[in-house]
This record gives structure tokens, sequence and C-alpha cells, in this order.
């Protein structure tokens, strides 16, 4: 029984990985350098947050990566946070989401 | 006896080798690492290695009047007095949570840094870091504003704006601990940065919240703020702005200035003297710096993400694009030496700041520097504004 219980969320969390199908070595490190530099511009290098609010997991507790993830594909109207659609795909975008909630 | 003057002597020749003069110095800004370089713009060379300064992206610098120091503005609220005649760290304080720039008084006695968290100003002595004063930038319910755009000004006194609050304060710091404050409001959507002219009297915000531009005539402040280009490109698509411009040009050609367009990929040159739009020049992406060289002949411009890699040349002349080069991964800043002989600038990605010539636009040398973002050279320490 206890084996079962234990096969059954290793599964699960590895399904939690599959899920998030993660972009390629050299991609990671783009989206990487990106994050600290180009949302950095507006978050903080550090994204402890400028002219852009904090993204740190503090700051992000409680938001949805569904909302998260429109959020940085869309922008939002109406404030300086751009879309980023043309950029990054939904699985990047929820790739970076996750990277910010840890 | 023999040793005293034996210690003399190498007193003397340590000295000897020691002495340099700082008007051809500068300083690159390693953004990623926290550390800036101390450069010579004559000999084309990294002097020192300055570390431990912090988290410096969107940092920048302001100079003693003395051209000795560099004080560092970093975006986690440190201030750094650098020693340019010594490689070292003077003085650092923290003095904030978040901060975005600041400014060097007109008699040099005091700077001033803005900052994000808390919002408002706050005023050191540019000797001791010492506190002076502090000016929190409260608006509406006890609220606090993100302060951008801050500069000094003649007549002892500093100008800034309120992001959140949309106003713009000036501030007579003859008094220093007793500062006096004037303050106009509703000047316009969320003000993210702004200028002074070079002769000290208009200050001018751009605003991102809405068209336009915001001016203060700082000769006449009883006149409050007027809206300037008030409905330019309000027929156009607003493109997505991956990066906020920055307002740092002046008035080149005699009469005109030209600033980067915001949501538009277009450089504006505004008549001065009405303060209306003569021309669009349609440019590669979303300008972030668009900067006069000290004579007003050329206008170099970069770009936000995901033209970042360009840089082109406007000749003053016609106003018209002369050159466009791509110098690598991510242009982030240039500066001019003192006359704009050279051009300076930092490329991001490719770790390297590379020298143009600015006549002939010919590469003249490359130095390695760790993601270089701003550079600053020490001739800004006799300029207003800057
Ligand atoms: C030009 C400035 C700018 C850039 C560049 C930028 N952002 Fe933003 N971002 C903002 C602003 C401003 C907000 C706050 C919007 C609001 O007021 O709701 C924001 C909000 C967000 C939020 C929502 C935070 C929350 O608490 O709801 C996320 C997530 C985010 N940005 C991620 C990113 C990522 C990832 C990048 C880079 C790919 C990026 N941003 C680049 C300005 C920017």
């Amino acid at each position: 029984m206890r084996y079962l219980i234990i096969a059954l969320a290793f599964s699960a969390s590895a399904m939690a990985d599959k899920a998030i199908d993660s972009p390629s070595l050299e991609r990671q490190q783009e989206l990487h350098n990106m994050l600290a530099h180009d949302c950095g511009s507006c978050h903080g290098l550090t994204l402890k947050g400028g002219l852009g609010p904090s993204l740190l997991p503090k700051a992000l507790a409680g938001k949805s990566d569904q909302f998260l993830v429109h959020t940085i594909l869309e922008g939002r109207k109406g404030t300086a946070m751009p879309p980023w659609k043309p950029f990054i795909t939904e699985q990047e975008a929820l790739w970076i989401v996750q990277k910010l909630l840890k | 006896m023999f040793k005293l003057s034996l210690l003399s002597l190498l007193f003397c020749l340590n000295a000897h080798a020691e002495l340099r003069a700082t008007g051809d110095l500068g300083v690159v800004i390693e953004r990623a690492k926290g550390s800036a370089l101390i450069i010579n713009t004559s000999k084309q060379k990294t002097l020192a290695k300055i570390e431990a300064l912090g988290d410096l992206s969107h940092a920048s610098v302001v100079f003693s009047r003395d051209q000795r120091y560099a004080f560092v503005f970093g975006r986690d609220g440190g201030l750094s007095k650098i020693d340019l005649l010594q490689d070292k760290v003077a003085k650092r304080i923290i003095q904030a949570g978040n901060s975005i720039g600041g400014a060097i008084s007109q008699d040099g006695q005091l700077i001033a840094v803005s900052n994000y968290t808390p919002g408002g100003v706050k005023i050191f002595s540019a000797e001791t870091l010492e506190l002076i004063a502090d000016i929190p930038a409260q608006y509406g319910d006890n609220q606090l504003s993100k302060v951008v755009g801050l500069v000094d000004a003649p007549g002892q006194r500093f100008v800034f704006s309120l992001f959140d609050a949309n106003e713009v304060w000036i501030v007579d710091v003859k008094k220093p601990t007793t500062p006096v404050i004037q303050k106009f409001k509703n000047i316009g959507k969320q003000p993210y940065d702004a200028l002074l002219t070079p002769d000290g009297r208009y200050y001018i915000a751009g605003l991102f919240g809405e068209r336009g531009l915001a001016l203060l005539d700082l000769w006449n402040p009883e006149t409050g703020v007027k809206r300037i280009l008030p409905d330019y490109g309000k027929d156009d698509e607003k493109l997505p702005v991956y990066k906020m411009p920055h307002l740092e040009g002046w008035a080149v050609a005699g009469d005109f200035m030209l600033i980067p367009a915001i949501g538009q990929h277009e450089v504006l040159v505004i008549d001065t003297r009405q303060w209306t739009l003569v021309k669009r020049i349609p440019v590669i992406g979303q300008p972030v710096f668009v900067m006069a060289r000290p004579d007003g002949r050329q206008i170099w411009v970069n770009f936000a993400f995901p033209d970042n890699q360009n840089l082109q040349i406007i000749d003053a002349k016609d106003f018209k694009i002369v050159k466009s080069l791509i110098p690598g991964k991510a242009v982030l800043h240039m500066e001019f030496t003192p006359r704009g002989e050279q051009v300076w600038v930092s490329v991001r990605d490719d770790n390297q700041v590379i020298i143009y010539d600015t006549e002939n636009h010919a590469e003249l040398k490359r130095l390695s520097a760790e993601k270089p973002s701003g550079i600053f050279f020490s001739s800004r320490a006799h300029k207003t504004g800057l």
C-alpha cells in the first residue's frame, strides 16, 4: 500500500514536470538572460521591482500560473507591461512563471 | 638622516607614478557584476575595476565639480562615491530600497537621489554622504509615488517628476536642511523620465500614460506646466515598448530638439521656439537614447529590445539618417568624448565597449567589460542637468 502511494506521488510529480515540456538548455539560457536583463530593465536585475512590480515569489504568491502566463504573453493594457507573445511561447512563459515562483 | 631622505625619495617617486588627471576619465557600469570600470578616453584604456557596488541595473553616475569623484546610483538604493584618483570606493551607503537615479547640485555640495521605494528624494552631503533632507513624494491619500526624471537646475534647485502622482516638483535647496518645494499637479499621466535643456531653462517630462510631453519653463514657473505635442501619433497604433526610453537629448542645430517617440518607431524633431513638432524621423525600432554629439551636428540613436543590436545616426543638417550600424547584441548606452570626436558604445551581451570615430563611423577600438551598461565621462561634471 505504502509503495503504491509513493509510486502514485512519483508519477503525479513526473506528470507535473511533463506538463511544462522544458525548453532546450540553450533556450533556457537565453530566457534566463532575458529575464535578468530585458525583464530586469523594468522589474530590476534581481526582479525586486523597479518601474514594474517585484516578481519575487513573495510578491507573486496567490496568483495563478495561468494569470501570470497571460500577463507575460499579452501584457497589460494601460500599463507599461508589454506583450511578449512575439518572442516567447506559452510553454516558455509557463517555464518562466515556475522559475519565478521558486 | 639617510633613512629619512630615502623615505622621502620613495615617497616622491611614488607620488610621481600616481599622478593622474581626471578630466579625460570616465566610468563604465558593469550591470550584472555590480562593478564599474574607470577608463581613460585619451588613452582609450581601462585603468581600474571597482567592485562590490551592489545591484547596478539602471545605474547612473554624476561627477564632483573637481572631477575627482564619481557618484554611482545603484538600483538597490546604494550610493557609492568612487575616488578616480585612487581607484577605490571613498564612501558607500544604502539609502533606500529601490532607486532610479541622482543629480549633483549647482554648487557641487549636495547629492540628490530619486527613489522608487520609499518613493521620494533624499539629499546628501557630497562630502560625507550624510543625509541632509528627506523629501517623501507624498500624494493623494498618504501614498508615495515613484520619482523619475531628477535633474539639477540653476538657482541651486532640483526638479523631478512623480510617476504615480502625475506631478512635477521644484525643490529649492539654498537652505538644504529646509528645502522649499513648489508642486505642479495634473501635468499628464505617468511621466517616465525628463530632461533639462542645456541652458537650464526648460524641464520636459515624457508621458507614458498619454500623448505628448509636459513642459515647465524654469524662468517662468508661475506660468505652470504646459502640454506640448498633445496629439503626435494619435492616429497611429501604439506599438509595444519593451524598454522605457530615456530623455537625455538636448537642443541641436540651433533651435531644434530631438527626442524619442514612445510607442512609435520615430525620433521627433521639435522646434523649441514654438514647441511644435516639425518632423517625425522613422527609425528601426523604439528609440531609447537619442543623443546629440556635443557640437550638435550628429544625433546617435539606440533601440529597445528586439532591435537593440542597432545604432542609427541622424545628420542635423537635414534630419535624415546617414548611417546605420550593427555594433552587436544589446547596445545599451553611448557617450561622446567632451568635444565629440569619439563615441563609446556599450554592447551588453557581447561584453564589449566599442569606440567609434564619429566623423567616418569607423570602429577604432574595443575594450572588454562584463555586461556593460551606462558609460559616463567626467566632462559631465560641468554640465547642468546631467
Ligand atoms: C517596459 C517595462 C516592462 C518590461 C520590459 C517588463 N515588464 Fe512585466 N510589468 C511591467 C509593469 C509596469 C507591470 C505592472 C502592471 C500593472 O500595473 O498591473 C508588470 C507586471 C508583470 C507581471 C505581473 C505581476 C503581478 O504581480 O501581477 C509579470 C508576471 C511580469 N510583469 C513579467 C514580466 C516578464 C517575464 C518580463 C520579461 C519577459 C517583463 N515582465 C518585462 C513592466 C514591464
